[in-house]
Order: structure tokens, then sequence, then C-alpha cells
């Protein structure tokens, strides 16, 4: 962190404004030259903008200050003297909890069980949209926990990581003929989603703690890779979990 | 008021978003490792400041992001504004405002993404000093607005997702045969943080916007994938960095520890 000298604790606040900033430069820049229209609702959307700087910041400056520090010490203590089974059980543990806080995660599968209720695919009702909304978060987390351990797996036994990814992707192919279309989407787009603020921080400092304590494994090569697994499994098990709902 | 009462509202329910993670922490610092925590009272701090980040992200997102890719989308397929007279056969090219909408933005949140900046220098390093930091950053970036306006294209045309997502795949197999091999693992990662947690909303109702405003196409079944594509360009347009910059440096395998 060389690039500014603040405060420790104004470091996240500028960091949310530095993401939503090129958003800000490029809506308004399409709004004043192309469209030519004022934007419907502006103080709404300044109130909502302002909602986002503060919740992102304070979502970090939290994830520092507790989270973080004491997920990335455990993954270190787990990935040097714990047993196997013990390992495993703790990086499912870890891609199941991250993913189910991940904030990115919680706005899409709300949004697609609005979509999913207008179509009529499920009942219209406020508890209805939140069961469909909460399924789907936990069978993305199920299956990020289950990246997991497939990725430690990996770096473990040194199996080459882009086998198993083929293999991700043939059995993607194959289940994408038989999910029904209006989940293919949301399944595809979830990959994209798992891996954000919280995932990856705890799922990369497991995976370089891991490789870093074994003999012959380098930090470099061999911890990076979970995130990649954690982007294919949702996939399939979204689509599998459309198959099944609708 | 009633911003006020939705916060509340947010809060009480992002309190079992972060329950599972909190009980894992806990719960294996207690059981497994019987270690105390550190730092106590500075970790409920932590706790408590994401829950109430969250409430307010998840609230900002409602009032502002999400009705703003909703609105660009309506603003910009508006047959008025582009200066259509029959509505009915609209070609595709009609569009073009959406694809440069799709393209700017995707180039813009991505150049200034600080997850990539890691990655840049991560692959700089692995590869010795042969993928440059910019350069890396600036293909990944054009990687996800190209990804943008072809998934922005398919909305509008209303072909089948899985038929771009699978050449995407063969791609980038085909891809990993040549590329240098421990580039492989973090081109990977790459497409997978390369989408923030707020790009990813504005994206989303983008895609949803249109296939909302769009004669003919229905939002569950054509409005995701946006996402998908910003996600599988990046590893694309890493891995073909990587070829080229290997084949810039005369052809030399670049070391690899595995080998």
């Amino acid at each position: 962190m060389n690039r500014l000298r603040v405060p420790i604790s104004l470091q996240p606040l500028l960091n949310s404004l530095r993401d939503l900033l090129p958003i800000v430069i490029v809506v308004s820049t399409f709004q004043l030259l192309v469209i030519r229209q004022p934007l419907p609702n502006l103080l709404d959307l300044l109130l909502g903008i302002l909602f986002v700087v503060i919740g992102l910041s304070l979502f970090v400056k939290g994830l520092e200050m507790g989270l973080f520090p004491i997920g990335q010490s455990m993954a270190h203590a787990f990935a040097r003297k714990g047993s196997l089974g013990w390992l495993l059980l703790f990086a499912f543990a870890l891609g199941f909890g991250t993913t189910i806080a991940e904030p990115a995660l919680i706005a899409i599968a709300r949004e697609a069980s609005e979509i999913a209720a207008a179509a009529q695919l499920i009942h219209s009702s406020e508890d209805a949209m939140q069961r469909y909304a909460l399924g789907l978060r936990y069978t993305v987390a199920l299956s990020v926990g289950l990246a997991i351990i497939l990725g430690v797996m990996r770096i473990i036994r040194g199996w080459p990581i882009h086998w198993l990814i083929v293999g991700g992707y043939i059995c993607i192919i194959i289940i994408t003929e038989f999910a029904p279309r209006e989940i293919i989407g949301i399944a595809y787009d979830s990959g994209g989603v798992t891996t954000s603020t919280i995932t990856v921080p705890l799922v990369t400092a497991l995976g370089v703690g891991l490789a870093s304590s074994l003999q012959g494994r380098n930090p470099m090569t061999d911890g990076f890779g979970l995130i990649a697994f954690a982007s294919l499994t949702p996939i399939m098990f979204v689509m599998l979990y459309g198959m099944v709902i609708h | 008021m009633n911003t006020l009462l939705g916060l509340l509202h947010t809060g009480m329910r992002t309190i079992w978003d972060l329950l599972p993670i909190a009980l894992i922490i806990f719960g294996f610092q207690f059981l497994y490792l019987q270690r105390p925590v550190p730092n106590l009272k500075k970790v409920l701090l932590g706790f408590f400041y994401v829950l109430v980040g969250l409430a307010f992200f998840l609230e900002g997102l409602e009032l502002a992001l999400f009705p703003l890719g909703k609105t660009m989308a309506a603003q910009l397929t508006d047959p008025e504004f582009l200066g259509i007279v029959h509505t009915e056969n609209i070609h595709w090219l009609d569009y073009y405002w959406v694809y440069a909408f799709a393209f700017a933005i995707g180039y813009a949140t991505t150049v200034a993404e600080p997850a990539l900046l890691a990655v840049a220098i991560k692959a700089n390093e692995v590869s010795g000093g042969a993928i440059g930091i910019w350069g890396l950053r600036n293909a990944v970036a054009l990687g996800v607005a190209l990804g943008l306006v072809l998934g922005t294209w398919r909305i509008v045309t209303g072909y089948p997702l899985h038929w771009f997502i699978i050449s995407g795949y063969l791609i980038v197999l085909i891809q990993t045969v040549f590329a240098p091999r421990m580039i492989v693992a973090l081109a990977y990662d790459s497409g997978g943080v390369t989408t923030s947690t707020v790009t990813v909303p504005l994206v989303a109702a983008l895609g949803l916007g249109l296939a909302h405003n769009i004669p003919g196409r229905s939002a569950l079944i054509d409005g995701f994938g946006l996402i998908a594509f910003a996600s599988l360009f990046p590893i694309m347009t890493v891995l073909a960095h990587a070829q080229i910059a290997q084949w810039r440096a005369g052809r030399q395998p670049l070391s690899s520890p595995e080998n």
C-alpha cells in the first residue's frame, strides 16, 4: 500500500470512491453528451451512491479489523499443522461461509428471484421469493465449499490444474444440455459473482499458506487456482438447482 | 423515513448472512485451535462494521446502482432517442450506443480495479518481467470491454447464451495447451477477480434492463449472462497476453518451477 499516504482509517473510503469513480464518469459522460436527458430520481441516485460508498467502506474496514486477520492466521495454522480431515473441513466451511456473506451474490440472488417471480416461475409472494433467493445462495455456497476442497486437494497432491479445469468445462457443457433455459443465464453469471470481496482474500490466504508450507510446492504457481474452481462449480450446481426447482 | 426503515430491515436480514462465517471462525478457533481470539474487542467491532456496511451497501444498490443500470438500458434503447420510426424491424446495428456504453463501462471499471493490479503485479513476478503490469491491465480491461459488447449484442439478437460461453471455453482450452504453464492458474483466477462488487450489480441491471426494453426479449432468458462474458474474456486475454509476451521474448520457454 504505497499509493497514498493517508490515515489508515480513510483508506477504505478512498478505495470505494475509486471503485465508483469510473462508473460515475462513464454514466455522466453518456448522460451529458449522448442522451442529453436528466436522470430520473437524481436525488435517490445520489443518496444511493452515498450509501454504497459508506457501506462498502465500513464493510471493508470491518473485514480488515476482524475477519481477515483471524481468517488468515487460521488458514495458515490449518495449512501448517492440520490433519487432512480438519483441513478439508475448514476449507469447505471457509468457502461456504464467505460465499453466503458475499454482497454481490446477495444482490444478484435477490434480483433473480424478482425476475423469476415476474415471469411466474415461482410464486410472487415475498416468502417464495426469499426462499428462491436463499436456495440459490446456499447452492452457490455449497459449490464454492466443494471447490475449495478440490483446490486444496489439488495443492496437496500436486494435480495439474488444467486437467481439472478441462473436466469442469466438459461437465458444464453436458449439464447445459439438460438444464432449463431459464436457469442458464443465472448459473453462468453466478460463477463470476461468487468470488469478490470476502472470498478472494481468505481463500487466497489458504492457498498460498498451504503451498508455502508443503515441500516442493511453489506458492506463486500452486497457491492460485482456488478461485478458478470457485468460479466453475457454481455454474454446474446452479444448473442442477434449476433442474430440481423448475 | 422509508429509506431508514429499509435500512433497518436490511440490517436485520444481514445478521443471518454473516452468522455462518462468524460461527465458522469462532467455532474453529475455540474447538480446534483452542486459542482465545486475539483482540476480541476489535474483532467484534469489526464484525459490527461489516454488518452495518453490508446493510448500507445493499440499500444503496437498490437505490442507485440497480436503477442506474436499468435507466441507462431504457434510455439507450429508446426508439425515439435512436431515431427509429418503424419499431417492428430494428436492426441490431441500430443499438450502437448500447455497445459503446458497454465497452466504456467494461474498460473503465476494470482498468481501475485494485484486485486486477494485484494480479498484474504477481503475473509480472511469475513471468520474470516478461509480462508488463500495464500491458496486462490494459489487455484484461479490453477483454472485459469486448466481452460486454459481445454480451449486449447477444441480448439484442437473442442467441442462446451457452453457444457463446461454450465456444469461449473451447478457445480457452486451446489457448491453455499453448500458454506458458505458470500463467495458467493465474489467468483462470483473473476471470473471477476482475468483476468487482460495485460493477457486478450495475452490469447485471444493464443486462436485465436491455432484455426488458428490447422487443421480443425476456428478462429471465436473455437478461443474465453479462457477468459470465465479463469473467470469461479476461482469461482469454491474459493467456493471449502471456503467449505474445513469450513469443516476443524469442520463443524461449519461460522457466517453470513445475517442470
